[in-house]
């Protein structure tokens, strides 16, 4: 036997650290862990990809005087009034209950200021996200809490959930501790109990029905205004042409790395493709169908910078939708919030005593948010200050679009919607696989048969 | 003022009808609609928000008087999928049979089905009162938030199955309960309530002939231990 201390002390591959912590866990509690956030892993995304800006084959635009436009228009398909946002990019569907009222009065405000739309959630409409929005898009999701049609006729557009993809194909659980008097009485349901949100929809089955569905909230509606189908992404080239033949004009297909509010970890790591995989499928799908234009395409999932922004609308995508971004542009994960003076307040003491540390923090689940966001704790919700949030995420949406601009511009494009693939080159062949682009220095795409 | 509206479905769309539900009617205000020939069509009076008596003369198909509020609509025939879905308040009646899901998630009103209705009638029920002249079919009432299902018939299996605060009143047999549903001895204010609403479907039974089914509530609070009962 060796007495190299090295190798005693050498960590299985697949009994590692993780999968030892993962065991004991299991073992000493029976439960599995629920958790907030997105996927932890590593997969491939927009990082793997760059773009192969204008030099003498392309003629770039001047940075700081030459405009690009990234007007957005979406559901041009069937409805009357079709969405029109200034920018590319939507705040995606979060619920009451699981943020503050704060929080969604924040998300509406930063919208409005940038010109694009907010969304709802499990949870149904608050008045104060259905004033502060300009552009709201009315969730109609499988639990139907707090659906009605009063809603529904304020509505900008309506997005019919199928699913997430932190958990394509789960429900959802709004543990009981967040489950305030409001919030209950939102959903119809006693206060403080555990809310389970259906995995499928109450008065529907499969895409036929689907179809008759949108018919139904189209004739409520008068046919106004668009309805998104959103899904999570997983068998995504059957599933947007689905979504297309039901009447859809807007499709949303949310990657693996999207966050959620508490679901089991098993569905956060180890169901559906990351959002680079979804897109191309996506389009393709659009393209197969020639719907390409006519039904738009949002993509989410992970979405951070106006680099991935601008990346995702040269894979094809019409706009994104940002949702754990947004949380963090609020505060998430800080070690302080700030308040009305401006003054911080260090609450990393409040992280410890959930057994975490800021940027390590998924405990969106607990209603114990030390930043005052995914709570209903009357004593934490004041810390985020909606307009104090509103500016930090207007400041956030800003700069991503300026990024995504000056990349466009970069490639010779006075019109973000005018990035193409062929702007694209991949630093990996999982990405350049996935994302159907040329490994970098090459003209291979994997699977292609081309060199 | 017109006296009765009549709009016929081999003329008109179904999109025409609603239109003029959703419009025209409010300044009419005619004393009562028929709607001719529906013939099996989908979302028929769907969106209606306003007092009026609306006939549909016929079997119509899914989503019919959807999201009613206010109006008291009739349909003179079988209906498909989903009749009535999410209701906030009016009265929607089927004379015949309807198929799945109906009153689903339905908020308010009553819905009165006098035939039988099929399976996961009630589905996601918060706070409409359905009365079932007949049977139905399995998984009626599942997670079932508020609001009451009154069944004349039989019921299928797992009723009432992740029940949480609605409640259920059978007449015949069930097949049998979903997770967490028990049967409960009905109570003075049981009996009230099943009069009232038989009285108010126009159901000629006798309240002391039913049975209460509930939720257990253990299931409000997640248990590792409760496997597959979730």
């Amino acid at each position: 036997m060796s007495s190299d201390k090295s190798i005693q002390r050498e960590e299985s591959a697949s009994f590692n650290e993780h999968s030892l912590s993962y065991i004991r866990q299991a073992a000493e509690y029976g439960l599995y862990e629920i958790r907030g956030m997105g996927a932890k892993r590593r997969v491939p995304s927009f990082d793997d990809l760059i773009f192969l800006s204008a030099s003498a084959s392309r003629y770039p635009l001047e940075g700081y005087r030459e405009k690009c436009e990234s007007k957005t228009v979406l559901g041009t398909r069937y409805a009357k009034q079709p969405i029109e946002l200034e920018i590319p990019i939507t705040i995606a569907g979060m619920s009451f209950g699981s943020l503050s009222a704060n929080v969604k009065e924040a998300l509406g405000q930063a919208a409005t200021q940038m010109g694009t739309s907010t969304t709802t959630g499990d949870g149904g409409m608050t008045p104060e996200e259905r004033e502060s929005s300009k552009t709201l898009v009315y969730q109609c999701l499988p639990s139907r809490y707090g659906f009605n049609p009063h809603d529904l006729r304020k509505a900008d557009a309506i997005e019919m959930v199928l699913g997430q993809g932190a958990k394509p194909g789960g429900g959802g659980m709004l543990l009981g501790q967040k489950v305030s008097p409001r919030v209950a009485q939102m959903r119809t349901l006693p206060e403080g109990i555990d809310q389970r949100s259906a995995c499928r929809h109450p008065d529907w089955t499969g895409p036929d029905d689907l179809k008759i569905k949108i018919e139904e909230l189209r004739e409520i509606t008068d046919w106004k205004i668009p309805v998104y189908v959103k899904m999570g992404a997983t068998r995504v080239r059957e599933d947007v042409k689905l979504a297309v033949k039901a009447g859809a004009d807007v499709v949303v297909i949310d990657g693996m790395q999207g966050g959620t509010a508490a679901t089991q970890q098993v569905f956060i790591e180890h169901t559906g493709i990351p959002t680079l995989a979804a897109l191309p499928l996506a389009v393709e799908a659009l393209s197969d169908m020639n719907v390409l234009g006519e039904v738009q395409l949002i993509i989410s999932g992970g979405i951070r910078t106006g680099a991935d922004v601008a990346k995702a609308l040269a894979l094809g995508a019409d706009a994104v939708s940002i949702g754990q971004g947004v949380l963090i542009a609020l505060g998430c994960n800080h070690h302080a919030y700030q308040q009305a003076d401006g003054e911080e307040v260090d609450v990393t003491a409040d992280y410890a005593k959930l057994g975490t540390a800021p940027g390590y923090c998924h405990h969106c689940h607990t209603g114990q948010c030390p930043v005052g966001i995914t709570t209903q704790d009357p004593a934490l919700e004041p810390r985020l200050i909606p307009e104090i949030g509103a500016k930090r995420l207007k400041n956030y949406l800003q700069v991503l679009n300026m990024e995504l601009t000056t990349l466009a511009r970069a490639c010779g494009k006075s019109n973000v919607h005018h990035l193409e693939k062929e702007d694209l080159a991949a630093l990996t062949v999982e990405a350049a696989a996935m994302a159907k682009v040329p490994l970098a220095g090459t003209s291979w795409i994997p699977g292609s048969g081309s060199v | 003022m017109v006296s009765l509206k009549q709009l016929d479905l081999t003329d008109l769309s179904v999109r025409q009808v609603n239109e003029y539900l959703h419009g025209e009617l409010l300044e009419e205000r005619p004393a009562g609609v028929e709607i001719l020939n529906p013939d099996g069509l989908h979302s028929i009076a769907a969106g209606l928000d306003t007092k009026v008596n609306v006939d549909i003369l016929g079997h119509a198909g899914y989503f019919i008087a959807g999201m009613n509020q206010q109006a008291r609509v009739t349909i003179h025939g079988n209906v498909g999928w989903s009749v009535a879905e999410n209701m906030m308040s009016g009265v929607v009646r089927v004379k015949g049979h309807a198929s799945e899901c109906a009153g689903a998630s339905g908020h308010g009103g009553l819905l009165v089905i006098e035939g039988d209705a099929s399976s996961r009638c009630g589905i996601s029920l918060k706070g409409t009162e359905i009365v079932v002249g007949g049977s139905v079919g399995h998984f009626s009432a599942f997670m079932a938030q508020a609001g009451t299902l009154v069944v004349c018939g039989d019921a299928g299996p797992n009723l009432g199955d992740s029940l949480y605060e609605a409640t259920i009143y059978v007449r015949g047999s069930i097949h049998s309960f979903g997770a967490d549903a028990q049967e409960e001895e009905m109570q003075a204010d049981d009996f009230e309530k099943v009069t009232d609403l038989l009285s108010r479907a126009e159901m000629n039974y006798d309240a002391r002939e039913f049975k209460r089914v509930s939720s257990a509530r253990s299931l409000y609070h997640w248990n590792a231990d409760a496997h597959q009962e979730y």
